[in-house]
Formats: structure tokens, C-alpha cells, sequence
């Protein structure tokens, strides 16, 4: 299980370019849209008009009799609900007797072209009777609101009661005890590529292959044999290039088992392109989120005691909903040491689009709180933000109260670089009016130990096939979507065989062709399909090892490969080349098939109380950063100038990418902390484009400076961690502690809009002139 | 859209595409991102928005970088418009292109064409551009994956492999 250390490097050490990024940059990738589809129907969906209510009537009669309408379908074509979690799929593809959110797929039709398919959606009648609908946790949780799921009291989701340690004696211990509100808006992944989805179904065969955005094809396989009442075996879902997932599209998502259904029923091959507001619409993004948060502290910084209590406004169907509110009591630890935790978590229905899993799942809100009252509590106690974080550091191989596994803890090592690439003990509190530093810490899962569907089998396969030509082409089901995992599976196998990275192939995520695989999510790929894919190589490398040794009358245990040369000991006189070898091992065995895998082993699946299996994983990513920035106090105009940020991710498989991942997340960190809020009108979305939903743009993006940290994890695939998300928490409540720093202002409210920074700054100087005037009288 | 039943009005658009002239039926409202894409089959060239926000479909029409997907196509007549499938030549990539795949400027690629694009324009009328000049010519090009930085980067090493 453990990968045995293997003389990784020189590939890794200089970082390589993306095994893709030539098809990339000419414009040759093809993504969904880009897939040739002229002879395909096109699809378009229907959608509710209103938040929340009874369908009356759905009368499709004129849409079906519309000459060039191929197909059209309702809910009435698809009785079965879909979703992520077994145990909460109270969703259906279109909705069946009750809208619950505006924007909601009813019907979808599949028509020669894209007007004839405009037209058959408005011949569509549908009449619907309005429910009371709830915008607000608050309101949706009000004693007589009416129930959007009638088996869910309270339109309560999920309720997480979670108690650590002693906590009332923790706070009586305390020197220093503080208790604050904040909250956080509901924000969208907003990736690039829009929702499309290609499906066709084979009438002569009763085939159906799916090509489409999914960052996890199996899910979606699953859901289209269920809601198709299809065999799986049936089903091919073939992932073409990803324009960006982030947690959009780990689900499987209406819209594509929609285009299956219509494809299906028109016997056909149907294109369904989302436009960006019903990919906004779609959403499954990060609830929007309040948090109550006590903490208790002795003088000198150490933790004492945790009270956390949190709410998600999840939108109207489960999704991802109770591993997100899991997530967020659970990652409280795992980051610093804290001997006693209370955790309650309430995840709420509200008519609003469904939330799901984005980037950071569950964990970024709360470590937002965290963090600012961590700094307010230092600086009341004198401390500096450093020397707090530091005196409550873990000290790994251990084990969390909640029972989540810590084997490799680069923490301290990413405060000290941080601390010293920013000059901040040079420079903190010495800065010009208007500036200011700030810091933070934040960590994230290597892959969930416990995967979302508990088949008992390994959590990542690989297969290696070798052939004739010499070539080794990689199988993998994981879904490169741009964070170069596929990259990653080439550099590990070609380590592990000392082979040229030329010779590898990946081919990724088909369904028909790919191992299984839990897909991209929860930063897995690296740590569990690359262990798989080192297992594979090596696989590969004892058959190639045993055909050399053969060739060269030696025993294999006397035989190296080195940059594809064979050769026994040290001496030269016996060398074989690559090729060789492979004919050799060809004459044997004929073309070659290897298959590697990984598994978790149940020591790492978290606790026994319920839900104890969230947060749980082999490896920690760690991070630390430091936000500089400049307030102009007339606009409330904040302007970040700089980031240092190090990430603790074991390893730096290829250091290109892991900068590349934690640049990325950090500067989506800051979006969500400056600017980033989905917001909506009586659940109208109100910002449903790129000019209403504000993303920084490079003219506001700061330089980051990363800093690797390799802590060297003992399971980890030669040591690495996940680099793709444990950074991004930190952002947040780094630039809110900068903006305290520089104005001296507490903000508790995400996004720090000019606005509210302005508002905070006028009720100072509100506060002032009445204690002046108070003063003077 | 046109009225129902009645076949769009079409005429000929006589135009220099990635360096060779052709001519084709366009509707007079067709598009120049829909004319790329689905006429001349260049599908380097992005959408990915609902028209004009992003940046993605980018291309340069008489060496200006235009948002294709509020472009007429009929606007382009006799024009010189270029994608990113007509910036490598014989084989080799271009500058910008090599730079972003070296330096890892691209993530998951969506936005790369149209950011490339932006980026040719700014170094053919300025080759040394500084950052806050590199800034401001790529601000109304989206990227959700990089955070930028490494676009910057990938800018400027093509800026220096030119000089």
C-alpha cells in the first residue's frame, strides 16, 4: 500500500509542461461544444417561471405536433429521482408535480434546429399553482413555512450535533473567551466552458454514448442506466476536454440526463448548450453561509475550547448538501490543536437553485471565522498572528478527536516561509496609512478515504498496456479538467520505469475503455490514482525486469533500468534497450495489460459517529499565507498588492502544476473574500452573467508568490498531497485580517465590497463625533 | 432570428481567413463567432458567455483582437481575420503559444485562444509591453483557472523570445 520510495525526480524536480497544453494553445482541444454535432437534434429545456408551486397542467401537445420537434419530454418520461448521495436523491431530472426553484428544468424538447426548438418551447402550456417561497435560511426555517420536501421538517436538510473533548471546562479554562457573527454569500464556481452535453442513442443497437462535461463519468453512467431504465452496460460517457470544473460538475446534472432522455426518446443524437445563465442556474456551488463561532484561549495563545454554529442555505434539493455541512464541522480540525470542539450544523431548503460542492468543500466559510477570530484574539491578547497559529501546531503522526488521521504536517515549516519571504516582522505595523498585512492558515483533504458510493473496492485503478511499438499507454478513469492529472499519471509512471515521458500515453475517463474511477473531486487524483498508477508501473517493470534478466542470463533481482536501458549491475558489458526488452517480454506474454490500484485502508475512514467519515483522508495539504493591502478610505476600494503563500503538499510531483493549482486557488479565494456573490430577486437570479457575477480580472490580480513545502507523506505517491485546493480558505480571512490591520475595521460579512467597507469606515466616524460630542457636553 | 417560415436572407462575404481568401452564404445577421465555428469550422474559437463578458472567442479582424460573439460576420467583408489556428505555421508554434504551453499560461485551455489572441494584438503594435500594459490588454479576457499570474508570465517570456 505504501509507495516504497522510489529515486523520483529529475522530471519532477523541473516541472513539465501539460501533456495537453499543445492541443490547447492551437486551438485543437475539442471541447463538448466543439464536438462535431451537424447532424445532431438540439435540445432546449424549459423552465419554471416561478419559485415554488404546484404544476396544474403540462400540456406539450402543440410543442410534439410542431413539424422539425423530434422529441419531447417531462417529467413524466423519467420517474426516478438522481443525485450524488444514495441516501438523498430527492431530485428529478424534470420536475414531477412541483416546482421548488425558478429556473427549474419541466420540459425539454429536441427540434431540427435552434429556432423550430425556440418555438416548441413556447407552444409548451404550463400552468402552475404559487407556493409561499423562502429566499432566507431564516424564513425557511420559520415554525409555519410551508415544506418544499414533505420529509423534512423544519425544511431542515440535515442537522450535525457533534461534541469533542470538554468544552464548558475548556471556556472555563480560558483567559480569553470571544464569540462573533459572520457570514459569507453563496458564490458560483463560474467555469469558463458553459454546461453542454452530446448524447446519442442507437435505436439498431439500443447503444447510448453520452459525451459531456462531467468531472466524474461513472456518477452520470450510473444515473442515465437508472433514469433511462437502461443496462449499464448499454452506456458509454466519454469525457471530451473540461473548460474548468471546480466542483461543477461532480454531480451528474440535469441537464445531461435530460439530453440523454431526449436522445433516447427521438431515437436519436442530441446537442444540449447551456447558455452562462443556465449554467449559472444549474449551479451546485457554495451555500451561502452564517456562522456562529466561540472561542476560548489562554494568555499565552493556546486554544482552550471551540463553539461553532453553522447554517447553509442549501437551495431546494440535496445534492451534495449533507457532506458540505458535514465538511464544515468536521475540517475544523485537523489544522490546529484544539482540546475541546462543539460543532452544530444545520443545512437548510430554501427555493433557490441547489448548492453543491465547490472547491474547498464545506470548508471555507468556517475557516474564514476561524481565522478572524483567531487574529482578533491575538491582537486583544497581544499576540502576534504568527505566534498564535504557532502555539497550537499538531504534531503529526497523530490522530484528531474526531478521528481524522494526520501523517505529514508541513505547517510550521509553510509559517516560517511566509513569514519571511513577506518581511513581516520587518514590516508589520511599519507600513504607510492605508496598508496593511494580514494572515491565515487553511488545509484540505487528499481524497475522501471513504468514497461516496462504499462498493468495498479499490479507490483508483490504473491499467498500463504495452505493446509492439514500445509505447505505454495509461488508462485512467480520473478526469483531467484542466488541473493536469493526466500530466501527473505520465510523470508517475514514466519515474517509476525511468522511461522517456514521451513514450506515455494517457487516455482518460471513457467509460467504455477506462477503469472506474471516483473521478475529480476532493483532491484525489494525485494521491490515490497516482499511488495506482506507481503500482501499475511497477507491475509493468517486473514483467519488463524478468524478460531482461532472461535476455541477459541474470537473476531479475540483478537487473536496473536506467533511462530505458536494461543492464545488469553496474558493469556495461550487459546492456539491453528498451526496445529489446519489450520484444522480449512480447514473446512471452504477447501484447501487455497491468493493472495497478490503491486502496484506503479502513484505519483512515474517520470516526464511528455518524457522518465521521467526512474530512477523513490519508494526507493534509497545509497552507499558510500573507495578504498585503492598500484601502483607499474615500471609496472603500481595496486593492491587494501582494500574496505570499506556501502549501505543504508532500511532494511536488510536477512543481509547474502545484504553483499553477495554488495560484489558481488562491486568486478564486479572493474572488469569493472581494467581489464574488450570487445574488437573486424573489429567486430570480440577479447575476446570472460574467458583467453581474464579478470575477477579478487581471487588471486587479495581484502577483502570488508561492512556496513549495514538501513534508514527505509516508502513503502519499513519492510523498505528495493534494496542492489544489488546501490553499484557497486562507484567502479570505488573510485579506480581512490585512484590512483590521490597515484600518483598524473588523469586517464579519463576505464579499469586503467597497461598500461595506465604506459603511464600516462611516459608522466609525459616525461613532467618533458622537463620543466627541458626547465628550465636549 | 427571422420570421418563421421565411428562409434568412443570405449574401456573400468575401473575407481573408487565417491568410486565405474564400467566400460564403452568410445571413446578414450571422455572427462572426457562429460564422467560425459552424461555416468555417474553427472551433479554436470559443463561447463562453452570453455575449461579450468574457473574452473566449476572441480573434483579431485586420490585427485588432474583436469579442467575435458581438461581431456581425458581414462586418469582417474583405477583411483579414485571424484565429488561433492560423498562429502556428509549418509546424511551429508561435511565440505566445509556446509560451503559454511552456510556462503553463493554460489551465484547462478554455479561455487560452482568446486570451492568446488579446495577447498577439497587444505585441504586434507593442513588443515590449509592460506588466500594467499586459494588464490592461488582456482585462476583458476571463480565466478562472490561473489567477493570471502565470499568463503574465507566459506574456512576457513571449515578449523576450521575440526581441
Amino acid at each position: 500500500m505504501t509507495a516504497a520510495p522510489i529515486a523520483a525526480g529529475k522530471l519532477a524536480r523541473r516541472g513539465v509542461p501539460l501533456i495537453d497544453g499543445m492541443e490547447k494553445v492551437t486551438g485543437r482541444a475539442r471541447y463538448t461544444a466543439d464536438l462535431d454535432h451537424a447532424d445532431a437534434l438540439v435540445g432546449r429545456i424549459l423552465r419554471s417561471p416561478v419559485s415554488h408551486g404546484e404544476i396544474i397542467r403540462l400540456d406539450v401537445s402543440k410543442a410534439r405536433a410542431l413539424a422539425g420537434v423530434a422529441a419531447v419530454v417531462t417529467g413524466d418520461d423519467c420517474p426516478h429521482t438522481y443525485g450524488v448521495l444514495p441516501i438523498a436523491m430527492n431530485e428529478y431530472p424534470l420536475a414531477r408535480g412541483r416546482v421548488r426553484y425558478r429556473g427549474e428544468p419541466v420540459a425539454a424538447v429536441a427540434a431540427i434546429d435552434e429556432e423550430t426548438a425556440e418555438r416548441a418551447l413556447q407552444l409548451i402550456e404550463l400552468e402552475v399553482k404559487e407556493l409561499p417561497a423562502y429566499y432566507t435560511s431564516v424564513a425557511a426555517r420559520a415554525p409555519d413555512a410551508v415544506l418544499l420536501h414533505d420529509d423534512k421538517p423544519g425544511n431542515l436538510e440535515r442537522d450535525v450535533h457533534h461534541q469533542f473533548g470538554d468544552v464548558a471546562q475548556g471556556f472555563a479554562a480560558a483567559d480569553l473567551v470571544r464569540e462573533e457573527l459572520f457570514s459569507c454569500a453563496e458564490i458560483n464556481h463560474a467555469q469558463i466552458e458553459p454546461h453542454a452535453s452530446l448524447s446519442e442513442f442507437d435505436p439498431l443497437t439500443g447503444r447510448l454514448t453520452v459525451q459531456t462535461v462531467s468531472q466524474v463519468g461513472y456518477y452520470l453512467h450510473l444515473m442515465l442506466a437508472e433514469c433511462l431504465e437502461m443496462d449499464s452496460s448499454r452506456i458509454r460517457v466519454i469525457k471530451p476536454f473540461i473548460g474548468g470544473g471546480f466542483g461543477a460538475r461532480v454531480e451528474a446534472l440535469n441537464f445531461e440526463i435530460v439530453t440523454a432522455l431526449l436522445a433516447k426518446a427521438a431515437a436519436g443524437k442530441v446537442m444540449m448548450q447551456l447558455t452562462r445563465e443556465e449554467t449559472f442556474i444549474t449551479h451546485r456551488a457554495r451555500p451561502q453561509t452564517d456562522i456562529k463561532l466561540k472561542i476560548g484561549m489562554s494568555k499565552n495563545g493556546r486554544l482552550t475550547a471551540c463553539e461553532c454554529h453553522v447554517v447553509q442555505r442549501g437551495g431546494a434539493y440535496a445534492g451534495y448538501g449533507i457532506i458540505t455541512i458535514l465538511y464544515a464541522g468536521a475540517l475544523l480540525q485537523g489544522l490546529y490543536d484544539i482540546p475541546a470542539i462543539k460543532y452544530d450544523g444545520y443545512r437548510v431548503y430554501a427555493n433557490l437553485p441547489p448548492c453543491g460542492a465547490m472547491r474547498g468543500h464545506g470548508s471555507v466559510d468556517t475557516r474564514h471565522a476561524f481565522e478572524n477570530l483567531l487574529d482578533r484574539m491575538a491582537r486583544e491578547l497581544g499576540l502576534d498572528p504568527f505566534a498564535v497559529r504557532r502555539a497550537n501546531l499538531l504534531q503529526a503522526p497523530t490522530r484528531t478527536m474526531n478521528d481524522l488521521v494526520v501523517n505529514s504536517y508541513g505547517l510550521a515549516e509553510c509559517l516560517d516561509r511566509v513569514e519571511r519571504a513577506s518581511g513581516w516582522r520587518e514590516r508589520l505595523g511599519k507600513l504607510p496609512p492605508g496598508k496593511g498585512l494580514g494572515m491565515a492558515c487553511s488545509h484540505y483533504v487528499s481524497g475522501a478515504a471513504k468514497p461516496i458510493h462504499r462498493t468495498g473496492e479499490p479507490h483508483a485503478v490504473v491499467n498500463l498496456r504495452l505493446d509492439f511499438d514500445g509505447g505505454v499507454t495509461a488508462l485512467t478513469g480520473a478526469a483531467d479538467i484542466g488541473q493536469g492529472s493526466s500530466t501527473m499519471v505520465a510523470i508517475a509512471v514514466a519515474e517509476t520505469l525511468d522511461i522517456s515521458l514521451d513514450r506515455i500515453r494517457v487516455i482518460a475517463a471513457d467509460t467504455a475503455i477506462t477503469p472506474k474511477d471516483n473521478g475529480a473531486y476532493s483532491s484525489r487524483i494525485t494521491f490515490m490514482v497516482g499511488n495506482a498508477a506507481i503500482d501499475a508501473a511497477k507491475r509493468l517493470k517486473a514483467v519488463l525486469v524478468a524478460a531482461a534478466a532472461r535476455k541477459l542470463e541474470a537473476r531479475p533481482e540483478d537487473v536496473e533500468c536506467i533511462g530505458e536501458v536494461f543492464r545488469v549491475g553496474s558493469g556495461n558489458q550487459s546492456t539491453l534497450p528498451f526496445a529489446d526488452v519489450v520484444a522480449a517480454a512480447l514473446v512471452d506474454e504477447g501484447a501487455i495489460t497491468v493493472k495497478g490500484s490503491f486502496t484506503c485502508p479502513p484505519d483512515f475512514h474517520g470516526g464511528k459517529h455518524r457522518g465521521g467519515a467526512v474530512g477523513s483522508t490519508m494526507g493534509f495539504s497545509y497552507a499558510a499565507q500573507v495578504v498585503e493591502v492598500s484601502i483607499d478610505d474615500a471609496t472603500g476600494l481595496v486593492t491587494v498588492d501582494k500574496v505570499w503563500v506556501a502549501l505543504d503538499c508532500g511532494h511536488a510531483i510536477n512543481p509547474l502544476a502545484v504553483e499553477g493549482q495554488i495560484e489558481g486557488s488562491v486568486w478564486m479565494g479572493m474572488g469569493q473574500a472581494m467581489c464574488e456573490e450570487t445574488r437573486y430577486l424573489e429567486g430570480l437570479p440577479a447575476h446570472a452573467s460574467f458583467l453581474e457575477y464579478r470575477m477579478p480580472t487581471i487588471a486587479e490580480s495581484p502577483p502570488i508568490e508561492v512556496q513549495i513545502v514538501e513534508s514527505h507523506d509516508p502513503y502519499g505517491p513519492f510523498g505528495a498531497k493534494e496542492a489544489s485546493e488546501g490553499a484557497l480558505a486562507g484567502f479570505p480571512p488573510a485579506l480581512v485580517n490585512a484590512i483590521a490591520n490597515a484600518i483598524g475595521i473588523d469586517l464579519n460579512e463576505l464579499p469586503v465590497t467597497p461598500d461595506r467597507v465604506m459603511e464600516a469606515l462611516i459608522e466609525r466616524r459616525r461613532k467618533a463625533k458622537r463620543s466627541a460630542l458626547k465628550a465636549a457636553s | 432570428m427571422h420570421a418563421p417560415g421565411r428562409p434568412p436572407k443570405k449574401r456573400l462575404l468575401r473575407l481573408k481567413l487565417n491568410g486565405r481568401w474564400r467566400e460564403d452564404a452568410v445571413s446578414e445577421r450571422e455572427l462572426l463567432v457562429d460564422y467560425l465555428r459552424d461555416v468555417a469550422h474553427l472551433t479554436g474559437v470559443k463561447t463562453g458567455c452570453d455575449g461579450g463578458e468574457c473574452g473566449a472567442c476572441t480573434v483579431l479582424v485586420d490585427g485588432e483582437a474583436v469579442p467575435s460573439c458581438i461581431t456581425l460576420a458581414v462586418r469582417c467583408e474583405g477583411c483579414d481575420v485571424e484565429t488561433i489556428e492560423g498562429l502556428a505555421t509549418q509546424g511551429r508554434l508561435n511565440r505566445l503559444q509556446r509560451a503559454f504551453h511552456e510556462k503553463l499560461g493554460t489551465q484547462c485551455g478554455f479561455c487560452t485562444p482568446g486570451m492568446i489572441m488579446a495577447a498577439e494584438a497587444l505585441l504586434r503594435r507593442n513588443p515590449t509591453p509592460s506588466d500594467g500594459e499586459i494588464r490592461a490588454a488582456l482585462s476583458g479576457n476571463l480565466c478562472r483557472c490561473t489567477g493570471y499570474v502565470k499568463i503574465i508570465e507566459s506574456v512576457k517570456a513571449a515578449a523576450e523570445a521575440t526581441s
